[in-house]
């Protein structure tokens, strides 16, 4: 090995790595650690905020709705269905054969043990996020008895499973509990 | 670059040579759009479309700026200020019905714009970078639109951006996510209002930053013409100043008066009465619809209804319509044909008249009608049109079609004869 202090770096042609290389490589590399690490608040800033997350449970009350009937509450500014199955509509939805249907699942799945007329979901369309019609008084419900969306024509049948149209999955089923016979806490 | 038998700027005046030696601005505008800029002298009105851009996206940095001093992003009231600029602001309707229709101004001329490239062959060797800085713009034209278009925060801007945001979460696995993280929430409200404003007033300043790139790009071969034949002698060519900013200038008289008939006579003409209602997270409306100069494009997004294979039907929609541009990128090199003007291309011209022109009107009627049966199936005809044409029909043409015979020169296509052509001074012939 020659004598580095001899040696023009500007000319320097040899083998292996020389101290400059190391350095440039070294400064490059953490200054690039840096860039990336400052991407990642610039990123995140855009997510969801503490207060917009901090509005993500809530409790409401179930005692007044009718067999029959449905609520449109509000959980994560957007719209909850919650609907009082009626024993037919129940019966309707436990005839289908689940592996027929498109996200196959049972209304079972889709509620809670001994509260299998209590169903719970979000009133958004699985396929670009518009509210059904149908848990309205007077609400057109589509062929199947559940929810229809008026933007492109999504049916849902009486367990919010998606069953004609361009919607993928079934109307989505929020995490809930009920915290007494009366309030469901959705959250 | 330009051609060596360009003007040169000669200042007389000595603050103005004082000037030219401390910082060359006038300079610069006397060779960018001045005498010093030479032009094919055949140029006809479907070359004036690029100037009628820049005047529009002028229009829209001027009126935008103004109503951001009146407008509030927040959603409490962005409704309401929006409002108040139609009814308490001075000249305030005006501003915005400029401003809207501004916008819809702005897409007729850039779709004629690009429509002379596909007829003319602008996007060919060796203008391919001017065309790709193009689509470029157009995509960010389109962002720019939907974000402007969320801000009044009426039923049709709040649904309009849920059902648009509401694409992304198609993507597997980090759809939903990055859904939430462009909106900064679960559904469109105040954190998505706030960066919609915020990009809104942005994204038209880069738009200027890539139109100055486009237009660097162009001033280095020059504008192409409609013979598609390239400049070969200084009889090809006039001065931009007189003679084109004349024509320009023209053509921008009968822009305005189209302009201002529709902001004084129909300025709703073009929008939607339901974004007249404030947004209501609780009621979608009956017939979601975006503004017409997406409408080709949704009814593409649409048209997809059955899962392709292991890719669902919503996904395959979206990807189908970010495709139906980005496809525009490979343009230049779908198209192999070595004559650049369809004008000599008799069967490119047929399909460009007589197939992509009706097709793209066509969807674009679709996608402003309801999802209905007839509808979507005419989308689905459409869309499959659509991409044969720059898939499959383009490059075949290309490679099958026998040309016209071409003029020697531009000269000889204007005056029928070209002296130049056996004059020793014709580089082609040097």
């Amino acid at each position: 090995m020659a004598d580095e202090a001899i040696i023009d770096p500007a000319h320097d042609t040899g083998e292996g790595v020389r101290r400059r290389d190391f350095i440039n490589i070294a400064a490059v590399s953490f200054a690039g650690v840096g860039g990336i690490a400052v991407l990642v608040p610039l990123i995140s800033q855009m997510s969801p905020s503490a207060d917009v997350l901090a509005e993500s449970s809530t409790e409401i009350d179930i005692s007044q709705i009718a067999t029959g009937q449905a609520i449109k509450a509000i959980f994560r500014k957007q719209p909850v269905f919650i609907r009082n199955l009626t024993p037919a509509e129940i019966g309707e939805a436990q005839k289908v054969d689940v592996a027929s249907l498109r996200d196959p699942q049972s209304l079972d799945d889709r509620t809670k043990p001994g509260k299998t007329n209590w169903l719970i979901t979000m009133g958004v369309c699985t396929h670009l996020g518009c509210v059904p019609l149908g848990a309205g008084e007077g609400e057109v419900k589509g062929e199947f008895g559940g929810y229809f969306c008026p933007c492109h024509g999504s049916s849902y049948d009486t367990a919010a499973r998606i069953r004609k149209g361009p919607a993928p999955k079934n109307l989505e089923v929020p995490p809930y509990e009920f915290t007494s016979d009366t309030v469901v806490k959705i959250g | 670059m330009s051609f060596p038998w360009a003007n040169e700027y000669k200042p007389s005046h000595p603050f103005m040579q004082w000037m030219d030696e401390k910082l060359p601005l006038p300079r610069f505008v006397y060779n960018a759009v001045g005498a010093g800029y030479p032009v094919p002298r055949n140029l006809n009105y479907w070359y004036n479309f690029g100037i009628l851009a820049g005047v529009c996206l002028m229009l829209q940095i001027i009126t935008g700026v103004i109503l951001a001093m009146h407008y509030a992003a927040n959603q409490g009231v962005a409704f309401d200020s929006v409002e108040h600029i139609m009814r308490d602001v001075n000249w305030g309707w005006m501003m915005r019905y400029a401003h809207a229709n501004g916008a819809s101004a702005f897409f007729v001329v850039v779709y004629i714009h690009i429509f002379r490239g596909f007829l003319f062959g602008s996007y060919k060797a060796p203008r391919e970078m001017i065309w790709l800085l193009g689509v470029t713009i157009f995509l960010l034209m389109m962002a720019t639109a939907f974000m402007g278009y969320v801000l009044p925060w009426g039923q049709m801007s709040f649904w309009g951006a849920k059902v648009i945001t509401g694409l992304f979460s198609a993507i597997p696995i980090v759809g939903e996510p990055l859904q939430q993280w462009l909106l900064g929430g679960f559904a469109p409200d105040n954190a998505a209002l706030n960066r919609f404003f915020s990009l809104h007033f942005l994204l038209p300043f880069v738009i200027l930053g890539v139109v100055i790139l486009h237009i660097w790009a162009l001033h280095i071969p020059g504008s192409t013409n409609p013979t598609g034949v390239e400049v070969k002698q200084e009889s090809d060519t006039l001065p931009f100043h007189p003679y084109y900013t004349a024509k320009d200038g023209f053509g921008l008289g009968v822009f305005l008066l189209i302009y201002c008939a529709v902001l004084f006579f129909g300025p709703n003409m073009l929008g939607h009465p339901d974004n007249y209602i404030a947004a209501d997270p609780l009621s979608t409306p009956a017939h979601i619809v975006p503004e017409w100069y997406f409408w080709p494009f949704y009814a593409i997004l649409r048209a997809f209804t059955a899962d392709f294979f292991f890719i669902p039907a919503k996904l395959m929609g979206v990807l189908a319509m970010f495709a139906s541009i980005l496809v525009w990128f490979f343009l230049p090199w779908l198209d192999t044909s070595p004559v650049r003007s369809s004008r000599y291309r008799p069967l490119l011209r047929k399909f460009v008249w007589f197939g992509l022109l009706p097709d793209v009107l066509i969807l674009g009627y679709c996608g402003g009608s309801p999802a209905e049966a007839k509808f979507v199936l005419i989308s689905q005809l459409g869309s499959l049109y659509y991409f044969l044409h720059f898939l499959v029909i383009l490059p075949i043409v290309s490679s099958i079609e026998k040309p016209e015979p071409l003029p020697f020169s531009i000269t000889e296509s204007v005056l029928g004869k070209d002296d130049g052509a056996v004059l020793p001074a014709n580089p082609a012939a040097a």
